[in-house]
């Protein structure tokens, strides 16, 4: 069953009519766990607000639970839960006055859904009388997210819940993501970090208010088509201006403390590794080590954004 | 209603705990009521005057004495030549020049007539208005005195005078306090009323909360009930803490019924407050907030008759003032308090500021949209 549908939704902003979304469709099933995936200004919080209904589209429609975000804005109202990217809760409440609140306005009380939070709910409820404007931003996260649950929602949106996030709490978020997922709720969480699309079901790659790809990141990480190979030499520098020079590179770019390169899948992966070591030694490198890779999603981004702006280009 | 009940606990315990906007809800109409009409003192006092006397007589003499003596006058200079009196007024030591022209006693026994000449320092309109009337109030006494002296008053007089006696109807010691006071507290509960409103809708937008609430099921009109609700209650208690001073502060009773006074407030708290809400509309920051109603303020204050009679300006004022909520209540603050008018002569009022509560708070409504 689908609970969101998106058909061409577009909403463009300002006075040059730039389109922020630009008819995008896709539609996420009842309990998945869907990631939109794209760099800062991709058009992710545009799709959620007008998916929250605080956002009305310029083009196109969408329904939620089967109402449309437009004519049946209310209903969407009580039965979806919305984080925004921003920390949007009252700083001069406490933890638990800002829960009760956004509880009581849903017509329900903590008690009645502790169970959907008390995973989470545990971890800040040491700190329940403190405000929530001094909290730290993981505990913000955590409470907001608590906020956003405690009405038993059966669709939860997560606007860059991690963006500013240290790295535990990001992993702990997401685990958090996964038992709520358990829960039956469908969640739809943007992200700008790559390494975190890998946790979703699928994931839409967005670029430019478009959407490039959408499919689970294992299929997206099979459908890349070139042979990619991870290169490494004593000096990072000359190594990216060699693998840019060299005739047969789609792409390279620095990736960790290796250089990613993509060669055409044509060529043979044992001799497109054999030739690309040969020429990189002529340049004088050093400490040369040349092997095939699989990609990740971040090199299937990158692959995928640089079709999108050669097309844009043509 | 269950839901502006929760509004309603959520945004009494903010402002609670906003300890700093709470003692100045509470400090301000005290502070501002028992130093402002002190300092907005309409009297003017202590005029300096610099008598030039080239006669150097007794009469002269005698009325110096007598412009002293009326407490108006603080004599700052006796000098022998004009010339060195201007330049007491061009160095601001003197506001008024009397000088009184050699054989001042001789000619006026004499003759019957005699010349003074006044020179007023007109840089501050209304000292050298007031000094310049005074002195010439004094002067016509003093010359009565005289006429009296020198003349035996017949069984008719000989020239037909008209003397003028007048009393002061509502104030009739002319306590320009009675006067002021009221209108002070107009403006404190205009301020309470306005800005709060606007500042605390906007502080929601500021910090991102009014997405939040956007995407819960409150209703617009619950969410604005929850904002005007507070503060209008506010806005009685400080009209309330404002009598209270007025009375043991200045012993202003109103003279009216307070009921009246109270139900014009509770109209007119509702349209300040709608005029909140509609710059509320318009703003993204509390900043802009805070400067459109700054600017609102000013011509509220200053086109509202607190300080300046309306019908004495031009027309084009007296049609903007026409639109200024805050003239409607300080007009009827003085009606009430001083005149003891009744609920009758301020309906034509209530049924203006009721005008503008409907026509704002509808606007603010209808602009104050949930989704954008």
């Amino acid at each position: 069953m689908q609970t969101i549908t998106l058909n061409g939704l577009t909403k463009v902003y300002g006075k040059e009519k730039i389109p922020a979304v630009n008819e995008v469709s896709f539609s996420v099933d009842q309990g998945e766990l869907f990631g939109l995936i794209g760099p800062d200004g991709a058009g992710k919080t545009s799709i959620f607000r007008m998916l929250t209904t605080v956002l009305l589209p310029d083009g196109g429609g969408a329904t939620v639970n089967g109402f449309d975000v437009v004519k049946d804005y209310r209903q969407i109202r009580s039965s979806v839960g919305y984080m925004p990217g921003k920390f949007s809760l009252y700083p001069d409440l406490s933890i638990e006055e800002n829960l009760s609140f956004f509880a009581t306005v849903f017509n329900t009380t903590i008690e009645e859904n502790y169970h959907l939070i008390r995973d989470i709910y545990v971890q800040i409820e040491p700190f329940k009388k403190r405000r929530a404007g001094k909290l730290s931003g993981g505990m913000k996260q955590k409470l907001a997210l608590c906020c956003a649950l405690i009405h038993k929602p059966t669709v939860l949106f997560l606007d860059e819940p991690t963006t500013g996030v240290d790295p535990v709490s990001r992993k702990e978020f997401w685990e958090m993501l996964k038992r709520l997922k358990a829960q039956n709720i469908t969640i739809v969480v943007s992200t700008p970090y790559m390494d975190e699309a890998a946790l979703c079901d699928r994931i839409a790659l967005m670029q430019d208010g478009k959407i490039l790809s959408i499919d689970t990141p294992a299929n997206i990480v099979s459908a890349y088509p070139d042979q990619l190979f991870a290169v490494k030499a004593d000096r990072m520098y000359a190594l990216l201006s060699a693998v840019a020079r060299y005739d047969n590179t789609i792409n390279s770019y620095a990736f960790g403390e290796y250089a990613h390169v993509s060669l055409p899948a044509a060529l043979g992966q044992e001799a497109a590794g054999a030739a690309l070591k040969n020429w990189l030694a002529q340049t004088g490198l050093e400490a040369l080590e040349v092997f095939p890779t699989e990609p990740t999603i971040e090199d299937c981004f990158i692959k995928l954004t640089m079709d999108h702006l050669a097309s844009a280009k043509n | 209603m269950r839901t502006v009940l929760f509004l309603l606990q959520k945004e009494f315990r903010q402002i609670f705990r906003n300890k700093s906007i709470l003692a100045i809800i509470m400090v301000m109409p005290v502070v501002q009521l028992i130093i402002m009409p002190l300092a907005a003192d309409y009297e003017v006092k202590n005029i300096n005057l610099a008598v030039v006397d080239h006669d150097h007589s007794s009469y002269s003499r005698q009325l110096i004495s007598k412009i002293t003596a009326s407490g108006y006058f603080r004599l700052a200079d006796y000098s022998a030549t004009f010339k060195e009196a201007m330049k007491f007024i061009e160095s601001d030591h003197a506001d008024v020049v009397l000088e009184i022209p050699h054989g001042f006693e001789k000619k006026l026994i004499r003759e019957d007539e005699q010349q003074l000449f006044i020179a007023v320092n007109a840089i501050n309109g209304t000292k050298a208005n007031l000094g310049g009337a005074y002195l010439g109030q004094i002067i016509r006494a003093y010359n009565q005195d005289i006429r009296l002296e020198l003349v035996q008053p017949g069984r008719i007089n000989p020239i037909p005078v008209i003397e003028i006696t007048s009393s002061n109807w509502f104030n009739p010691l002319m306590n320009y306090k009675f006067f002021m006071v009221p209108g002070i507290l107009a403006i404190l509960v205009t301020m309470v009323g306005g800005f709060l409103t606007s500042l605390n809708i906007v502080r929601e937008k500021e910090i991102g909360t009014i997405e939040q609430i956007n995407v819960t099921p409150i209703r617009k009109h619950h969410f604005i009930l929850g904002k005007l609700i507070p503060f209008w209650i506010l806005g009685n208690v400080v009209f309330t803490v404002g009598l209270l001073v007025s009375w043991l502060v200045y012993g202003i009773v109103p003279v009216g019924n307070p009921g009246v006074l109270y139900s014009f407030i509770a109209v007119y708290l509702l349209a300040i407050m709608g005029f909140g809400l509609l710059v509320s509309t318009f703003c993204e920051t509390q900043q802009q907030a805070m400067f459109i109603m700054f600017f609102f303020m000013m011509v509220f204050i200053l086109m509202g008759g607190l300080f300046t009679p309306i019908e004495s300006m031009p027309d084009w004022a007296r049609a903007i003032a026409a639109f200024n909520p805050v003239s409607y209540l300080i007009n009827v603050m003085r009606l009430v308090i001083l005149k003891g008018s009744g609920f009758r002569e301020i309906l034509p009022h209530l049924g203006i500021i009721a005008g503008f509560a409907v026509v704002l708070n509808s606007w603010a409504i209808l602009n104050y949209k949930k989704t954008t």
